[in-house]
């Protein structure tokens, strides 16, 4: 038999264009009690803005599984061969805004989001995948 | 297709290795692999089981990891030991009851340490030193314990007698043989070793052969031959390994004479299915306790598997080690045992230097060396030996102290292609040199293209000779470039923000960099843009620039909390702010500890309290401390001549005038300082980047001294200053300092790679021989005159403010951060203590 599975990517708004700083990261929480969002258990992501970049907005896990914290959000952004990375800011990793990735150790893979904007709202989609 | 059934018994080192290496070919679709672990834990780093008691936790130890065994497609049955092994029918039974069979079968099942059969040795508190839970036991046991003797003076034992060192205990080391090492070292060797060990407070008895272990008034008595006795709390037996073969043995498959499974060149047993690797397996009668022979044999045995040929034909048991801080080496023959073989021995008693090469009877080739002490000359002496090259004509220089430039170094040039760089991984020079000819230009590069210095590290240094070597040989130039995106020093960026008087880092890397920056040149681009504008680091353009405890002004702690540290001039403070901090910790549940910078750190703030406790603190009229920041620490002071008998000067009023000016200056690295009032020195001003130190005439000024990894003595720079040249010298070093300096070098390593040394700085500074001096002072004056309090700032500005919400959507805190309670006061609870840690799938 065969199984089709069939994904909808469902958006939703997570925070405001304000609350993002350029070339820098945030954390943002889906599926807290206090937010109406659809996915129900909370997840930290980390939001980062590169206004020069395309795409402009990378959404990936905030949780860093290397040093066991989470704190992506809080890293460097760092461009390694030509790619976008953030590096980690307890143990220096580095992983791959596009696909989240480990540089150093590519069996560790950070979930990463679609993310867009919407006029001044931010949206995300909260199924892990690639954009 | 119907694939072979793969089965490996043995999770440890070497069965880990050989796994690895498999998955790695195309030939892994070949084998259904199933692995059998005896231990709760996949495969984990034996060679640094120790350094599980300096903090490493099993999870950084690992080298095995479930998932990545899964992603192989690998079958892995934990805590799962095979208990028989059926020949006939082949196949494997385990304690499970579990039942498989096999085409292939693998023993990786290492060894186990030897007990020798002491009556009493099976009491309670009497250990062995072999996997994590041998540790934790021995941990347990020596809370409370005073003394803990370990049997056994060889590498593992004197290993073990530094972690009972390092757990608080009193150790002694009982070895039955005259010497310490033995195996490896000769007696003169192991007699300086002796020497040194004890004089690091671990007694050692020698020629001492214990008799009983008995229990006497709840502590254990050992009784040895020739009526002597100690007392101990705890006993840890490492007398040696045994190979792990009784599988091996019910199965029928040939053993050596005192144990070890034979394998032949192929690594194959008695049985053309079955392989052992590793630990358990004996080849030309030898047993090969070192990890790199093992990897060699798991190499050779995937080779086999998938149909080439490869021999393992001995291995070599040259080993390098810092055992209690002594450097130790042993290659080759160390005891000189072969037919006509000569000695050269050099000895320095003084400093505790033994070191001792043995020649074949012509002199021309190295069969073996011992040092102890030293080990500089290890990796050199080595090569001589590993590839027979043909010694200088006074081999002696090799091992004698450097006299002005008369060592003939053995470049890497020298070292034929064929020769090992890296045991850990069998990387010769040929592939090293490949791998830089096909483009690799960095250390970094070639260890991800090679492996090479990714197993122990001990050829780290070797391999970067032999890239620089070949990289100078390709006329290329050795790179100093800060990183990709600027192809320039740090110096020479400097000059160029300050001539061109740039203000971000966006106009720098336009004008003169490429791509969008890093986390290398980003903070050291943010550092000279503060050494020369002195901008809030939260503005704008900056914000982006800086590592995580520039950005939040607080150092992160490993479970992403931050700690606060404010600043506590010259480490004097008022009753009234002591019960501040105190207040403060108590209300936000910090953990409170005085530094070794005299001044006192809160940990387990949340990033979003950051504020609110900083908020208090200024209230209270404390300051930011910099202690996140590439920039001055703390200045260290003593009590002076105001309060003691001794101090000719007031090095309290001292240190506060100098913290206060260069708080807030921004340079290459940390700086630390100290003022003492008389030449007792207990403010250890000399080992400080600026040491200052009372004379009756006024202050002796010392330079670019160092504690942290690797110590320096400051040096005398000037003396009986009067204040106000005291100051300027500092204005004009720290500035020059920070000009010159590459990224992240402390003034010390500044200092000893400033061509023409002290002497030069002396002449810009004293002399002003480049006419600088005046400039120097100005920009320092420019600093002092804007600083501002980072903290103050922020809490007054609502937009900085707002960098600190954990999450920007919610006020939810973040529910990973979790502190359990010790000793009274918070700490980061552990795996497992916390309920929920891992982010929810
Ligand atoms: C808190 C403290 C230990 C303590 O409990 O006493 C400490 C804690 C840290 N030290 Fe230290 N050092 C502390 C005194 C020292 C000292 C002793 C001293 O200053 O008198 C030294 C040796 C002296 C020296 O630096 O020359 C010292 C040598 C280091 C080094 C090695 C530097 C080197 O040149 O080798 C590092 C690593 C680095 O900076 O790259 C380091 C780095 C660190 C960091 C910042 C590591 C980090 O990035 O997380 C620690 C975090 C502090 C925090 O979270 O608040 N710490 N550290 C001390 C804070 C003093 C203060 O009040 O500011
Ligand atoms: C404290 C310490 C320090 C060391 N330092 C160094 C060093 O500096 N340099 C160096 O080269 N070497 C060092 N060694 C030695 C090194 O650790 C060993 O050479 C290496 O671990 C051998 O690997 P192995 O896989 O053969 O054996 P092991 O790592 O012992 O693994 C064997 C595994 O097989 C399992 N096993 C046994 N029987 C069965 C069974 N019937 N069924 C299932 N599983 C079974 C065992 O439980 C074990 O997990 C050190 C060892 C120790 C203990
Ligand atoms: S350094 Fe001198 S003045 Fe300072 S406390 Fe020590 S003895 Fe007293
Ligand atoms: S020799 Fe151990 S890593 Fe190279």
């Amino acid at each position: 038999m065969n199984q089709i599975a069939i994904t909808h990517t469902q958006w939703q708004p997570i925070c405001q264009r304000s609350d993002l700083v350029a070339d820098s990261g945030v954390c943002v929480l889906t599926g807290d009690r206090t937010l109406r969002t659809v996915s129900a258990a909370p997840k930290s992501i980390a939001l980062f803005f590169i206004p020069h970049a395309e795409p402009q907005l990378y959404a990936i896990d905030n949780w860093d599984p290397l040093a066991g914290a989470g704190v992506i959000a809080r890293g460097l952004l760092a461009e390694i061969d030509g790619e976008l990375t953030v590096a980690s800011p307890l143990y220096k990793h580095h992983y791959r805004l596009r696909d989240g990735i480990c540089l150093e150790d590519n069996s560790v893979r950070l979930g990463t989001y679609a993310a867009a904007f919407d006029g001044d709202k931010v949206l995300i989609a909260t199924e892990p995948g690639n954009h | 297709m119907v694939k072979q059934k793969l089965i490996v018994i043995g999770n440890g080192m070497v069965g880990h290795h050989f796994l690895e290496q498999l998955a790695a070919r195309p030939e892994k679709s070949l084998f259904e692999v199933t692995v059998f672990c005896a231990e709760p834990r996949p495969a984990y780093d034996r060679v640094h089981l120790s350094e599980y008691f300096g903090g490493r936790s099993a999870e950084d130890l690992a080298l095995g990891k479930v998932e990545r065994y899964r992603e192989w497609g690998f079958e892995l049955l934990l805590n799962d030991a095979v208990t028989a092994i059926d020949r006939d029918r082949k196949t494997v039974t385990a304690a499970s009851g579990m039942e498989k069979s096999y085409d292939r079968l693998v023993l990786a099942t290492g060894s186990y340490p030897f007990v020798p059969p002491i009556p009493g040795h099976e009491h309670e508190k009497c250990f062995v030193y072999r996997t994590l839970e041998d540790l934790d036991a021995i941990r347990a046991a020596a809370r409370g314990a005073r003394r803990g003797v370990v049997v056994g003076g060889g590498l593992l034992g004197l290993e073990a007698a530094n972690a009972l060192k390092e757990l608080g205990l009193e150790a002694h080391v009982v070895e039955f043989a005259p010497g310490l090492m033995s195996v490896q070292l000769d007696a003169g060797g192991s007699e300086l070793l002796k020497n040194k060990i004890e004089d690091l407070g671990v007694t050692v008895h020698t020629s001492t052969a214990t008799e009983l272990i008995e229990e006497v008034d709840g502590r254990l008595c050992m009784r040895f031959q020739g009526d002597r006795e100690l007392i101990t709390d705890l006993i840890v037996f490492s007398a040696g390994i045994r190979p792990e073969d009784s599988l091996a043995r019910s199965a029928h498959l040939q053993l050596g004479e005192r144990g070890g499974i034979v394998i032949d060149e192929s690594c194959r047993t008695s049985d053309e299915n079955i392989f052992a690797i590793g630990e358990c397996a004996l080849y030309d009668n030898r047993i090969f306790g070192l990890v790199a022979p093992g990897y060699t044999m798991a190499r050779n045995t995937v080779a086999q598997l998938c149909g080439e040929s490869m021999s393992f034909t001995g291995a070599d048991m040259s080993t390098k080690l810092k055992l209690l801080g002594v450097q130790v080496g042993s290659i080759g023959d160390a005891h000189g045992r072969a037919e006509g073989a000569a000695a050269i021995t050099f000895v320095d008693e003084q400093t505790g230097v033994y070191k001792r090469m043995i020649t074949d009877n012509t002199g021309k080739k190295l069969l073996g060396a011992v040092l102890v002490g030293d080990t500089g000359d290890y990796d050199q002496l080595l090569q001589y030996h590993l590839n027979a090259i043909d010694l200088p004509e006074h081999p002696e220089q090799l091992i004698l102290p450097a006299a002005d430039g008369a060592a003939p170094a053995l470049g890497a040039g020298a070292l034929p292609a064929a020769a090992t760089i890296c045991s850990c991984h069998n990387v010769s020079k040929g592939q090293i040199v490949d791998a830089v000819q096909g483009g690799c230009c960095s250390l970094g590069e070639v260890k991800d293209a090679t492996r090479a210095s990714t197993g122990c590290g001990g050829c780290s240094a070797l391999l970067k000779n032999v890239i620089d070597e070949e990289l100078a040989a390709l006329g290329m130039e050795v790179n100093n470039h800060l990183c990709a995106h600027f192809p320039f020093t740090r110096q020479e960026l400097f000059h160029l923000v300050q001539v061109e008087e740039i203000r971000t880092f966006e106009e720098l890397l336009t004008k003169h960099g490429s791509g969008r920056g890093c986390e290398l040149c980003k903070p050291t681009v943010a550092s000279i843009l503060a050494s020369l504008w002195n901008e809030h680091i939260h503005r704008k353009p900056h914000v982006g620039l800086q590592d995580t405890n520039d950005t939040f002004m607080a150092n992160m702690q490993k479970n992403g909390s931050y700690s606060v540290v404010p600043r506590i001039p010259g480490g004097e403070i008022t009753p009234d702010k002591l019960i501040v901090l105190g207040q403060v910790a108590k209300k936000y549940n910090l953990y409170t500890k005085i530094t070794g910078g005299q001044r006192v750190d809160l940990f387990g703030a949340r990033l979003e309290e950051l504020p609110e406790i900083w908020r208090e603190l200024i209230d209270a009229g404390f300051e930011t401390g910099h202690a996140y920041g590439k920039s001055l620490r703390t200045v260290k002071s003593c009590v002076g001549s105001t309060w003691c008998r001794f101090g000719v000067q007031d090095s309290v009023a001292m240190a506060l005038h100098i913290e206060n000016r260069y708080k807030g200056l921004r340079s290459p690295h940390k700086i630390k300082m100290a003022v003492s009032g008389c030449t007792r020195e207990c403010a250890e001003a000399q080992s400080k980047d600026i040491g200052v130190i009372a004379t009756e005439n006024g202050w002796n000024l010392f330079v670019c001294g160092n504690g942290g990894m690797r110590p320096r003595h400051a040096d005398l720079f000037a003396t009986d200053l009067d204040d106000t040249t005291l100051i300027q010298y500092i204005d004009r070093i720290l500035m020059f300092y920070v000009r010159t300096a590459d990224k992240l070098q402390r003034t010390s390593v500044w200092l000893e790679n400033l061509e023409g040394g002290l002497d030069y700085l002396r002449a810009v500074v004293i002399e002003d021989k480049l006419g600088i001096g005046a400039e120097l002072e100005t920009q320092m004056a420019n600093v002092v005159g804007t600083y501002q309090c980072e903290w103050k700032t922020a809490i007054e500005d609502p937009e900085m403010l707002k960098r600190f919400r954990q999450f920007v959507n919610t006020d939810t805190p973040d529910d990973k951060i979790a502190f359990v309670e010790e000793r009274g006061q918070p700490r980061p609870a552990r795996e497992g203590e916390i309920v929920r840690i891992a982010e929810p799938a």
